[in-house]
């Protein structure tokens, strides 16, 4: 087939060469090129996935860009300092990328070993608060954690008392489609508002269940489990428990409790 | 020639198609048909791959050296499917996630390899890429009927339109929740199969 090239060893590793350059070119050429509408995308994304989450926005409504700033005018950002729960009124929360800090020594810091399996939190985060008059009315905690395949990211409202779950919605994944990629699924996700965080002594106790759970009324701590879908579920649990705990938000959501009271 | 380039770019359809006859590329076409729009993007993708594919192979097919041909072809292939997946990021975000890893997992696609191992090794440029894109719609047609079975019976919707009314909502149909999850695939592919070797007796193989 070769005929009109002799295939010397020179050959053969100068055409290699030219074929992975000529395929780096067009890779690193698509990706840079896509970029911004990429990252233009997943900011979009994030804003409506904290809209849905918060209960302001519909996954079935239509919504335009204009719609969509509108809504999100309603949100306030807030930058929180995870260790303490003390507000950060000094940073700009568009300044803040937390998944970026978490994977950097400094402006994170490890946690001991859980069943959500982070590794490392960052130090300060970002929560979006809904405060129609000034009186909180939801708290959208950015939550993540293992699930079968992958990690999942997502965001968790509660509503003022900061038990009663608003909403639950996962933003990225990598799980099964059809099987752990259900927790996309509206009619999984509608399962969640009502349901309760915490039990009677402030520990997380929220579980996705292994089958069926009972209505919201008689089975508040509970959420049905993902069909063929247990690892995916049980990450579910693992996660929302971390988020809701000493070394997630625990402390952020101590001192909106203390706000409150007194 | 005309009936040539025509006999190439509809035998995969029906006569020889790669899902059905040769069942090639069954792991995605499980995975990825739980409705018409992630079938539909699927089948789009593959279908460009293949077609780019075979077409640069095709060109390079006396050049390429044999001992290191397949490895050139993967790299290709590779190259193309990475293209494709950040092309799908950026255009069409929602279903991109929606098909997650199998946008990646074409790579693995042995209808792409093996339509560059098979003809565009031997053929010229625009012979390969018809039959590129010959494969591609093979594939894509078994995908929209699979999706669309799967999302008619798994979900009583079509392009997330309501079709039947369902019992949860007041209608009659009761949606079989099988037809959501992969192993559905594989019945609608095995009917598929068994319907399209019923009517062309020779597809099936020798005893």
């Amino acid at each position: 087939m070769s005929a009109f090239f002799v295939t010397t060893a020179r050959y053969i590793l100068a055409f290699a060469g030219a074929v992975c350059l000529v395929c780096a070119v067009m890779v690193s050429g698509s990706a840079v090129a896509l970029r911004d509408l990429q990252a233009a995308n997943a900011e979009q994304e994030r804003q409506r996935n904290v809209l849905f989450a918060a209960g302001l926005a519909d996954p079935e409504e239509e919504l335009t860009d204009a719609d969509m700033a509108e809504r999100f005018a309603a949100v306030r950002a807030v930058v929180v300092d995870l260790e303490t729960g003390a507000e950060l009124p000094e940073v700009d929360p568009a300044s803040v990328d937390p998944l970026v800090e978490a994977g950097i020594t400094d402006s994170s810091r490890a946690v001991p070993e859980n069943l959500a399996r982070v590794r490392r939190v960052e130090r300060r985060s970002v929560v979006y608060l809904v405060e129609p008059g000034g009186e909180l009315d939801v708290v959208v905690l950015p939550v993540r954690g293992q699930g079968l395949w992958s990690v999942l990211y997502g965001y968790l409202a509660l509503e003022a008392d900061l038990d009663t779950v608003r909403g639950l919605t996962f933003y990225e994944h990598k799980e099964t489609p059809g099987l752990g990629g259900e927790v996309d699924n509206p009619n999984w996700k509608a399962l969640w508002p009502g349901r309760r965080v915490f039990g009677t002594a402030g520990e997380p106790i929220i579980e996705v269940a292994r089958a069926a759970a009972g209505p919201v009324a008689e089975d508040p701590h509970r959420v049905d489990g993902l069909a063929g879908a247990t690892m995916t579920s049980r990450g579910v649990t693992n996660l929302l428990r971390f988020w809701l705990a000493e070394n997630g938000f625990g402390p952020f959501l101590e001192r909106l409790r203390g706000e409150a009271a007194g | 020639m005309a009936t040539e380039t025509r006999r190439i770019l509809m035998d995969p359809l029906i006569h020889n198609n790669p899902i059905a006859l040769q069942v090639l590329g069954i792991c995605s076409a499980l995975a990825v048909t739980t409705g018409m729009q992630t079938s539909v993007v699927m089948s789009a993708a593959v279908v460009a791959v293949i077609a780019l594919s075979n077409l640069s192979v095709s060109l390079l097919r006396n050049m390429i050296p044999t001992n290191i041909r397949i490895i050139v072809q993967l790299t290709i292939i590779a190259s193309l499917v990475i293209v494709t997946d950040q092309i799908l990021k950026a255009y069409v975000y929602e279903i991109s996630k929606q098909l997650s890893v199998f946008v990646g997992l074409i790579i693995t696609n042995c209808i792409i390899m093996g339509r560059a191992e098979a003809f565009a090794m031997q053929n010229p440029p625009l012979k390969s890429l018809i039959d590129g894109i010959g494969n591609g719609m093979g594939y894509a047609a078994i995908l929209l009927v699979v999706g669309a079975a799967r999302e008619v019976f798994g979900a009583g919707t079509f392009w997330g339109i309501p079709v039947l009314p369902l019992a949860s909502e007041g209608g009659w149909f009761t949606p079989n929740g099988l037809m959501s999850l992969s192993p559905g695939a594989f019945f609608v592919i095995g009917f598929l199969i068994w319907i399209l070797r019923t009517f062309r007796p020779e597809q099936n193989e020798a005893e």
